[in-house]
């Protein structure tokens, strides 16, 4: 039996049924974070003292980070607009690079997390590593989780694309979004965890 | 649009949205993508000046927040979106603010459970 609502649009929501779908997840995503952020001022306004993020970690390498996922965002939407306008090989060449802005924002973050446990920095050093490494690890693990369907969109999943353009370019939007929400996420970690 | 799931061409997408529609749309992703750029440099530059904490936060929230705002309006496109969409956000906004709220709570009291 096929999905119901997955090229046309609902009457009564006016969208297809995986739009709102992805929505109401992120929905549950900003209260997931929310929870952390929460618990991040509770903590901070809490102690006695709070170390300023760049006397502990790396602002120059969170700054290209950022360059690499706020260019992410823009290959992914790129990627779905030549989807819009047909164009399949230029859609590749955009997903391509959106996975692998991906998987450079996690070796960058690799380096940055070995260096704090070459240096005897773990979670349970203090109480801002702990918040740092909860918030920036559950995030990291958001940029895998997307970069694992977008990669399938890439590669075997296209196949859809030969048989039904419109479900495949919906799909793809939706992948974007959820890919535009972990950048939205990044956007105000940096700040809070790295400048503050 | 064909709401059928049996065989559509390439083209079902073209004509779906008017191809100059999604050259207007590829020059405002450009735009949107210059002026993250411009802010990430200003956040970092801020953060270099050394303000006072309360006013580092306040000016590093708000560059944050016009750059997520960007990011939601354009490239999730909820510049133009559905009712049901925005209704789900609003409710998802109500709840986030309250989550934060409430470690101010806690703050203000001293504890939240009265020693």
């Amino acid at each position: 039996m096929d999905i119901p609502y997955t090229v046309e649009i609902r009457r009564d929501t006016g969208l297809t049924n995986g739009k709102i779908g992805i929505w109401l997840f992120l929905a549950s995503e900003v209260m997931l974070f929310g929870a952390l952020f929460a618990s991040y001022i509770l903590i901070r306004v809490g102690s006695p003292s709070w170390p300023r993020g760049d006397t502990i970690l790396n602002v120059p390498l969170a700054t290209f980070n950022t360059i690499v996922l706020i260019t992410s965002s823009v290959t992914m939407v790129m990627a779905w607009a030549s989807l819009m306008r047909g164009r399949f090989g230029t859609f590749r060449m955009y997903m391509g690079g959106t996975v692998l802005l991906g998987a450079v924002f996690l070796v960058v973050k690799y380096f940055e997390y070995s260096h704090k446990f070459h240096e005897g920095l773990f979670p349970s050093t203090n109480n801002f590593l702990a918040i740092y490494f909860t918030l920036t690890g559950l995030h990291m693990l958001h940029v895998l989780g997307g970069m694992v369907v977008n990669a399938y969109f890439w590669g075997p999943g296209a196949k859809l694309w030969k048989t039904n353009p419109v479900w495949f370019t919906n799909r793809v939007e939706n992948s974007g979004l959820f890919w535009h929400f972990v950048d939205l996420v990044w956007i105000f970690l940096f700040p809070t965890l790295y400048l503050l | 649009m064909t709401s059928e799931h049996g065989s559509h061409s390439a083209d079902t997408v073209v004509t779906s949205e008017h191809a100059a529609d999604i050259d207007r749309h590829v020059r405002i992703y450009i735009t949107v993508f210059v002026a993250l750029m411009g802010l990430t440099v200003v956040t970092v530059a801020v953060s270099y000046l050394h303000l006072p904490v309360p006013i580092a936060v306040a000016v590093a929230l708000l560059v944050a927040t016009v750059k997520g705002t960007l990011v939601a309006c354009y490239f999730m496109h909820l510049i133009s979106e559905k009712k049901l969409i925005y209704a789900v956000l609003v409710l998802t906004a109500v709840f986030f603010v309250v989550l934060l709220a409430l470690p101010a709570v806690t703050h203000h009291n001293g504890y939240w459970i009265p020693e």
